[in-house]
């Protein structure tokens, strides 16, 4: 006999453990994704916190207060549509950043001075 | 490259706990047991507003209220950004949430027992969250980034949560023998269910698990479980209450709490859709997602009159 024991674990109940039917709600129109960008304080960058959908720009500065600025995490928000987010290529990674990668005298630690000199 | 190189470099960047992005290559194995579990979480978290969201009305102060409805709130955040982490996967939010209203997508059991007093509110802080915690604090360092990341921002949110449950029931037992008795009830009532969240115990596998290979998961369920019922062994002599287990007993030989069997049938009944709230609360999901379409509708007809109106100025 052939029995196989598989592990649940909290969290990841497998789809064949389960019961419900499989009948299928109708489906809600696909609203754009938009990235959220939030200054946390004046003098900070923006930096990315997370994406929500929303019809237009208004909804979404709107949504993301709501979603990310309950405990006064931010003062200032950028949405941006996903879309227009181009990003570099990770399977290039290692040619893309090799340029950088054999110029260590770009860093002030590659230069050896003596002890006496301070301030530099 | 190979189907297999690439596996090799994707589990050398895992040994090295380099996180694993969403452009990356994975295994499509690895993607699907992501999609499943980070779903079944965000959904976890959704109908997790159901049994609280039916007290906010019906709690006992002004402050009382204004506290729950931001926890539930939270809750509907934390959603969010397990959906968002699910589509960085590739499925669209649509489907998710197909999946969830069809039955066909899980969610947490405990979310299926019923909030019968306002010591339940407490005890789903204390106990329910204070399980929840544990896990998603193991999943803060998750080999996926956006579920690590969605994980780190829910735990500075839910600590709050446990806090409150706690403070709910504290008062409760410091109350009227009435009051005492409530606080007692729901603690009786929560205890095993939350146990049962951390999932079947470990010696129930005898092949390789590979979520933990893979680093999604980072401890096993026995593991979390008995770091749990230590946690709470401690404070329920706080609240002074007792857990509803004869079995309970601290071992000096461990330096952990052993405790008693669990009841697997009735985990194994309420995860098959059997418990005593299942079909109720996900009739209360569908319920609220086709009531909302109206409200969808019109933010889209209003985006259109904007973007109409826009476009009339500049002609």
């Amino acid at each position: 006999m052939n029995i196989r024991l598989t592990k649940y674990y909290y969290g990841d109940i497998p789809e064949e453990k389960g019961g419900g039917s499989a009948a299928k709600s109708e489906s809600t129109a696909n609203w754009p994704l938009w990235e959220v960008f939030i200054r946390s304080k004046q003098g900070l960058d923006h930096k990315h916190v997370g994406s929500l959908h929303a019809t237009d720009a208004k909804m979404a500065i709107e949504n993301a207060r709501d979603v990310y600025t309950r405990r006064m995490e931010g003062i200032s928000i950028w949405v941006v549509e996903s879309k227009y987010i181009h990003a570099s290529n990770p399977d290039d990674a290692e040619a893309f950043y090799e340029p950088a990668n054999d110029k260590v005298y770009r860093h002030p630690t590659f230069y050896d001075l003596p002890d006496e000199v301070k301030h530099m | 490259m190979s189907v297999q190189e690439l596996e090799k470099i994707f589990q050398q960047k895992i040994d090295q706990e380099i996180k694993i992005e969403p452009k990356d290559w994975m295994p499509d194995a690895y993607r699907k047991t992501l999609v499943r579990q980070i779903s079944q979480h965000a959904h976890s978290e959704i109908i997790g507003m159901l049994p609280e969201g039916n007290w906010i009305t019906r709690a006992p102060s002004l402050k009382r209220k204004a506290i729950l409805l931001a926890k539930v709130q939270d809750e509907a955040g934390h959603g969010l950004y397990l959906y968002a982490a699910t589509e960085t996967l590739g499925t669209s939010r649509e489907q998710t949430l197909d999946d969830l209203h069809s039955g066909k997508a899980k969610y947490s059991s405990i979310f299926n027992y019923p909030t019968l007093t306002w010591g339940d509110i407490g005890a789903i802080g204390w106990l329910v969250d204070g399980a929840a915690i544990l896990n998603q604090v193991m999943l803060c360092r998750t080999s996926y980034g956006p579920y690590s990341r969605a994980n780190i921002r829910i735990c500075k949110e839910e600590s709050f949560h446990q806090r409150q449950g706690f403070d709910i029931l504290m008062v409760l037992s410091q109350g009227t023998p009435e009051q005492k008795a409530i606080c007692q009830d729901a603690i009786n009532r929560w205890w095993w269910p939350s146990l049962m969240m951390f999932g079947p115990k470990d010696g129930e596998s005898t092949h390789s698990e590979q979520s933990t290979i893979w680093k999604i998961k980072r401890k096993s369920n026995d593991e979390l479980r008995q770091q749990f019922v230590n946690m709470i062994a401690e404070q329920v002599k706080i609240l002074g209450m007792t857990l509803p287990d004869a079995d309970l007993k601290f071992n000096p030989a461990t330096k952990n709490y052993d405790f008693g069997e669990i009841d697997w049938n009735e985990f194994w009944n309420v995860v098959k859709g059997n418990g005593p709230c299942n079909k109720q609360r996900l009739e209360t999901r569908r319920k609220a997602h086709a009531d909302g379409a109206w409200v969808r509708a019109a933010a889209e007809a209003h985006s259109e009159k904007r973007k109409a109106r826009a476009a009339q100025k500049v002609a």
